[in-house]
């Protein structure tokens, strides 16, 4: 077909007389590269840093620093911490998380907007803003004060800036999997004489497993490696704020062995929980 | 329509692909420093680079400020620095040893104090040394691998003479936090977070609205603070008329105008 004018009317036309080429190419079986070539790449930046943190931290002190007393204290704050900011966040956000997605109010877009937030921020930012807000000195430290709670430098305020960067991953997944729910069902509930906690925990709640197994799942994780705004919020003092994460960046100023070393006993860990968290997931979808 | 979009996207291309081509114009060779300096000289250096840079024009000095154990990991693992400024010896030894710098070149070109910090309006109402060991007092301190964590807790060893053998326990009991860098301890005192903070005097140079509690020389601790050129830098001899103009009258009353003091 011939065009008449330019050298680029003349391009578009001979690439679209590559396109059934170029399908046809695909059609043979050279299809699954499209799929094998990006994720093997993206595998590779995932596994090779695994790999050489596995190779580099074998050596003589491997076994001390791994065992030594500042990584148990660390890795028993880190889970103890994580596994209760996954338990108030759960508390806290399913309920928040059921308003959102099936009740109709005002400001409720701001709301989600609010929730949604602490996500991109980033966590030193988070730590800034508890510390101004809840600190001695803070906003709301005075009447905190009153109260007896003093919260920076404790246990709690790890707590809590945990809960402030991990627990809107959970509202969002748990948003959605309520959202997804058909309202049929639940007029269906409402004719056959439920009243609301039987709509929500006979009905809602199991239909929406899925969704608040796998938020729960990204909170746990969300959690487990925050350091930003714990250092700052909840300050470093070992058994009692150092967490794994930040034992090992100070670790690495210390002795490259020394973080190397936590750094595998976390990666096993997490390894660990992960696996007994799919088999949740497995367990759930049966 | 279509066609329009396809060539502002390969015009888009285009540019792009265009403009570190056309960056090559005939200007003054552009020349960086690297320099690492402990966080303690954040002001001081800040201002020593700005009238090197006026004094050498075509040249910029870039900072890396960060505890010197940090910045000593940092150069381990391959970042590029042309200058490194310690505030302690042992982590330029360590650089020495590891041949990251030429033994018998770092220069001492400052000596510091230790000093402690109270917030403004010292709600804990703390007056004298003494009262450092003083039970629920919140106290920060630097790490113990960050430089003036480490003097910090030789100053408490050589306090127990004069405030009782168990004084550095008490004190260390009211530990609340071990900071990565001696500008964390002053911002946790600044916030009124902690009761106490044990920094540099030239730390409350540059933070005047703090309060302060003096310590004797005798229990004190003099800071010496090495700078060398990295033997990988690029730059070498810009490093060295660098560090000879830290260490000239210009450099060192910066310096001192700062809170330093001058080396022996």
């Amino acid at each position: 077909m011939q065009v008449a004018g330019g050298f680029l009317p003349r391009l578009f036309e001979s690439m679209k007389r590559l396109k059934p080429l170029l399908i046809r190419f695909l059609n043979d079986g050279h299809l699954n590269w499209i799929f094998i070539l990006p994720s093997a790449i993206l595998l590779a930046l995932f596994a090779l840093p695994l790999f050489a943190l596995f190779v580099r931290s074998i050596n003589e002190g491997f076994f001390n620093f791994a065992f030594s007393e500042q990584a148990f204290k660390a890795l028993r704050l880190s889970l103890t911490t994580s596994t209760i900011t996954t338990l108030v966040t759960i508390l806290f956000g399913t309920p928040f998380a059921y308003t959102l997605a099936r009740w109709k109010f005002r400001l409720k877009s701001w709301i989600e907007l609010f929730i949604d937030l602490p996500i991109v921020l980033p966590p030193s930012v988070a730590g800034l803003v508890l510390l101004i807000a809840f600190g001695r000195r803070g906003m709301f430290g005075s009447a905190l004060s009153a109260l007896g709670i003093s919260l920076p430098f404790t246990t709690a305020a790890v707590v809590l800036a945990q809960t402030f960067v991990a627990a809107p991953l959970y509202v969002r997944s748990a948003r959605v999997g309520f959202a997804a729910i058909d309202k049929q069902l639940e007029e269906a509930a409402h004719v056959e004489g439920a009243n609301q906690w039987q709509l929500f925990y006979e009905v809602m709640f199991p239909l929406a497993g899925r969704a608040l197994l796998s938020g729960a799942i990204l909170t746990w994780t969300r959690a487990l490696g925050e350091f930003g705004a714990t250092i700052l919020f909840a300050g470093n003092l070992e058994g009692v704020t150092q967490t794994m994460p930040m034992a090992i960046y100070l670790g690495f100023e210390r002795n490259l062995g020394i973080a190397l070393a936590l750094s595998v006993v976390l990666v096993i860990v997490s390894i660990l929980l992960l696996m007994f968290t799919k088999r949740l997931e497995k367990h759930e979808s049966d | 329509m279509k066609r329009v979009l396809y060539l502002l996207l390969l015009f888009t291309l285009l540019l792009a692909g265009c403009a570190p081509a056309a960056t090559p114009v005939s200007a003054p060779e552009a020349r960086t420093l690297s320099v690492f300096a402990a966080a303690s000289l954040t002001d001081a250096f800040t201002e020593i680079g700005k009238n090197f840079e006026a004094a050498n024009p075509g040249v910029a000095v870039t900072f890396n400020f960060a505890g010197s154990q940090a910045l000593r990991t940092q150069i381990e693992e391959g970042a590029p620095a042309d200058v490194f400024a310690s505030a302690n010896k042992t982590e330029m030894d360590t650089l020495v040893t590891d041949s990251f710098v030429t033994q018998g070149t770092p220069q001492v070109f400052l000596n510091n104090k230790l000093v402690v910090i109270l917030p403004a309006n010292n709600t804990a109402g703390l007056t004298k040394l003494a009262d450092l060991a003083n039970s629920g007092i919140k106290l920060v301190l630097a790490a113990e691998e960050v430089p003036v964590g480490k003097y910090a807790r030789q100053a408490l060893d050589q306090m127990k003479s004069q405030f009782g053998k168990d004084f550095k326990d008490k004190v260390l009991a009211n530990v609340v936090s071990n900071e990565d860098n001696v500008k964390q301890v002053v911002a946790k005192v600044q916030l009124g977070e902690a009761d106490a903070g044990i920094v540099y005097t030239s730390d409350a140079v540059a933070a005047p609205q703090l309060k302060t509690i003096e310590i004797p020389t005798e229990l004190n601790v003099i800071a010496q603070y090495p700078i060398a050129t990295l033997i990988k830098s690029a730059n070498a001899d810009l490093a060295t008329t660098f560090i000879e103009y830290v260490l000239s009258s210009n450099g060192q009353s910066v310096l001192q105008k700062w809170g330093f003091a001058p080396p022996e």
